[in-house]
């Protein structure tokens, strides 16, 4: 250990007794330490404003046939009766060929359309709101006379509007060129067909393989390779574990992947890039997480507990089975919580896999194509136009959202473990 | 300990329950076969991970071997001077063009020739190298040379484009390498500073507000830090240093978002390592007379150090592999640069963009995004094993 009366710049031996500077030099350590902390929680804040801030906000809406002109005797198309509306879809629509009337007239016949649904379909394809600007959540809040100059100079004819990007609509509407009703839906339920794969085949195989390491494996040499191999899995780069399933999943096993082999031929054929490839793979990827997690849980378990078990004459895994799982249980399921959470944020995997850059119909089999929440999110930042940027942002909230849920639960299983167990 | 237990266990304790006393019991072993198929099917889970990793090194070793042996034709700006037919073994390829070198497998329309000897522009043959099928060819045919991607230009060549013949990894690595370094840079001194206030100076109650903000910063996806690169960081750089110096694209502003990514991995692991330091040192060091300052840095870090480095190594290895980030924020495309405000392509970036969509098998992009992949597991294992060995080797172990 060095000695600190040795070291103070002044030659060795000589004591620096100089205590306020000494102390002057001890405060502005500690300031410097808590900067840094500050600047580490100023990151996450303003990350999260970041997103919230594109979220949200006003946008200028033109439309391409103003509302007030399709009036009929003075009657906005509010009030219109449904023969009216279907009148004016007609008169404007027929443009294109005619053939958009005939496919939503072979969708529905106009006579059993609610009345609703044809104003709707008036207001998308006649009136045609776009999206011709759009301002930040927070040049919405403090900048407002701004956004009306620009808006007076820029889009005379533009109305301006609060546009919440995040609204159930999205949720639910299934992706689209178009960023303004583009959705998410296709996206969630693609994440959550992939996630329940991710569960089925990682959970089973690290709890087994954690009980393995913990209540079975003696120091053999294998065994330590083993863990050696798993500590080591966990720190490669997701990457690489996508072009693993790449490779494998989606190259090799293709018969298995793609559903060929069950009889399952998809008019959508993806050729092994099916959420079964994206599922497994995101498996792998947290199967050392989850084993190692596991570990933790099990090691957790008093040795009495055992002891007690062997000495009623139980074999190892009866009790295993009855006194080492249950009382490690909670541990488990918040280790491969914070595992599953980190697969769910995966996105260089799932790209390299193969998901699919457009889709929208909803995945309906493990052996569907598939696009998820993060492949969703990165493909829409990466576009240069600012509507996709709101978009991107407002997925980014329903990433966030379900993650704090799951880590949630994780935090309520947790504190709940402690409880019983004090 | 348990081994006892098991074995006490094993012995048939149900007849000595059930009463059968006269009975003669035999004290050996039972085989209990649902007990061992059991420990099979455990065994084989565990096994999982060695195959995931042979199989992660017999794929990249594999497409990276065939990337490597892959004869690639390449022009000559040579044609036939006359027509050749099946059994002639000799040609005038003219004097103009490429220099053909006997040894040198050459194709001319579909068949594939090996040069026996060279003089004066008039060509011998062997025909029908490689198994192609022997035919005559017209005056005119374009000659072409084959070459194969050595190691040499893998990693001294300066660029990578593999549709035109060019397999230079520097330019991807030095762009990870900035990335990197600059990530490194943002994180080691926030991440220790970070590890050492919270193992320091916090009271209890900070640390159990800062800590779990922390861990929510190293629980968010890194897409969506990629998008913090690209909207946030991005325009402020070009904010602060100018829109001419900073490109929309660029490695600095991608290389500080991996910092800030990284910096809950650093301070975590780096304020486990401060912890460990027994109490006894800190009292010493203050009872010597020593400031919290001086006790931190002089006592405390020093006897913390394996552990520091480890979380700096293993940190690295993150900043490396780290992809979305840069994928979104630093370009696309490979660019030989070092000055970080310019646009470039990282290894991992570079891989993400080329596999995105439907990349067909065994064409020279599939086979090279794996030969980058197996540089990269390489580069990171090995970092990862150093940060293992660190740990083992210099922790200090106090009583």
């Amino acid at each position: 250990m060095k000695n600190i009366f040795q070291e103070n710049g002044k030659g060795q031996g000589t004591f620096d007794t100089n205590l306020a500077a000494r102390h002057r030099r001890g405060k502005f350590g500690e300031i410097v330490f808590r900067a840094s902390t500050t600047i580490g929680i100023i990151a996450l804040i303003v990350l999260i404003l970041n997103i919230i801030n594109s979220a949200f906000g006003y946008v200028a809406i033109e439309n391409q046939i103003p509302p007030e002109d399709l009036a009929i005797n003075g009657i906005t198309i509010e009030k219109l009766h449904k023969t009216d509306l279907v009148y004016i879809l007609k008169q404007n629509v027929s443009q294109g060929g005619g053939g958009l009337i005939r496919r939503f007239e072979s969708e529905m016949t106009w006579e059993d359309r609610p009345r609703e649904e044809v104003y709707d379909l008036v207001v998308e394809r006649v009136v045609e709101p776009t999206v011709v600007d759009t301002w930040s959540l927070y040049d919405s809040l403090f900048n407002k006379d701004k956004i009306q100059a620009e808006m007076a100079a820029d889009w005379p004819k533009a109305t301006l509007e609060f546009e919440s990007w995040l609204d159930y609509k999205f949720l639910v509407t299934p992706q689209s060129p178009d960023p303004e009703i583009a959705g998410v839906r296709t996206a969630i339920l693609g994440s959550l067909w992939t996630i329940a794969i991710t569960i089925l085949f990682a959970f089973p195989l690290g709890v087994s393989a954690a009980i393995y390491l913990e209540e079975y494996a003696g120091d053999h040499f294998i065994n330590r390779i083993i863990q050696t191999n798993i500590n080591n899995l966990a720190g490669v780069p997701s990457i690489i574990y996508g072009m693993l399933g790449l490779a494998i999943l989606v190259r090799t096993l293709e018969p298995i992947t793609s559903g060929a082999a069950f009889g399952i031929t998809d008019p959508t054929t993806a050729n092994g890039r099916t959420i079964l490839s994206a599922g497994v793979t995101l498996g792998l990827l947290v199967l050392p997480l989850i084993i190692i997690n596991a570990q933790e849980a099990i090691k957790a378990v008093p040795n009495s507990l055992r002891q007690a078990s062997y000495g009623m004459g139980a074999t190892r895994w009866q009790t295993v089975w009855n006194h080492v799982l249950p009382n490690a249980l909670p541990g488990i399921l918040t280790g491969a919580i914070l595992s599953i959470s980190r697969a769910i944020g995966e996105t260089a995997p799932l790209v390299v896999v193969g998901a699919s850059t457009f889709i929208t119909f909803d995945p309906n089999s493990p052996f569907s194509k598939f696009t998820t929440l993060p492949i969703q999110i990165w493909q829409w930042t990466a576009r240069p136009q600012d509507e996709y940027r709101n978009i991107a942002a407002a997925a980014i909230l329903v990433l966030l959202f379900l993650l704090l849920t799951l880590n949630a639960v994780a935090v309520i299983l947790r504190n709940r473990y402690r409880k019983e167990n004090i | 300990m348990t081994q006892t237990f098991q074995e006490r266990s094993s012995t048939s304790q149900d007849d000595v329950l059930a009463g059968s006393y006269n009975r003669t019991k035999s004290l050996k072993k039972r085989r209990r076969w649902g007990e061992m198929f059991i420990q099979v099917v455990l065994f084989t889970s565990g096994l999982i991970s060695i195959l995931t990793t042979v199989g992660i090194a017999y794929e990249l070793g594999k497409e990276s071997l065939n990337f490597f042996t892959r004869q690639m034709w390449e022009q000559t700006n040579k044609t036939l001077q006359s027509s050749i037919d099946a059994d002639q073994t000799e040609f005038d390829a003219g004097t103009s063009g490429f220099t053909l070198n006997p040894g040198d497998v050459i194709r001319v329309g579909d068949e594939a020739m090996e040069i026996q000897s060279v003089s004066q522009g008039v060509v011998s043959v062997e025909r029908g190298a490689q198994d192609t099928a022997i035919s005559s060819h017209p005056r005119g045919t374009e000659i072409f040379t084959s070459r194969r991607v050595s190691l040499v230009e893998f990693f001294t060549g300066t660029k990578w484009n593999p549709q035109i013949g060019q397999f230079g990894i520097l330019p991807l690595l030095t762009s990870t390498l900035i990335v990197s370094t600059i990530a490194m840079l943002v994180s080691l001194p926030l991440g220790l500073s970070i590890a050492i206030y919270l193992s320091e100076y916090a009271t209890d109650r900070a640390r159990r507000l800062i800590k779990p903000v922390l861990e929510i910063l190293s629980g968010i996806p890194t897409v969506v830090y990629g998008y913090f690169a690209l909207t946030f960081m991005t325009p402020l750089l070009r904010a602060i240093l100018g829109r001419d110096v900073v490109e929309v694209y660029n490695m600095a502003s991608g290389g500080i978002v991996v910092g800030i990514l990284i910096i809950p991995m650093v301070s975590s692991m780096s304020e486990d390592a401060l912890s460990a330091v027994p109490r006894s040192l800190r009292e010493a060091a203050y009872g010597m007379g020593a400031t919290k300052l001086e006790t931190a840095l002089r006592v405390i870090v020093p006897a913390a150090t394996s552990g520091i480095v480890a979380a700096f190594i293993v940190a690295v290895s993150r900043a490396i592999g780290e992809t979305m980030i840069v994928a979104l924020s630093v370009g696309a495309g490979p660019n030989f640069t070092f000055n970080p405000f310019r646009p470039a392509e990282t290894m991992t970036g570079h891989i993400v963009r080329i596999s995105g969509g439907d990349i067909s098998y065994d064409s020279i992009d599939y086979n090279s995004i794996f030969a980058i992949g197996l540089f990269l597991f390489f580069v990171t294992l090995t970092l990862n094993i150093i940060s293992q060995q660190v740990v083992k080797r210099f922790r200090e172990v106090y009583e």
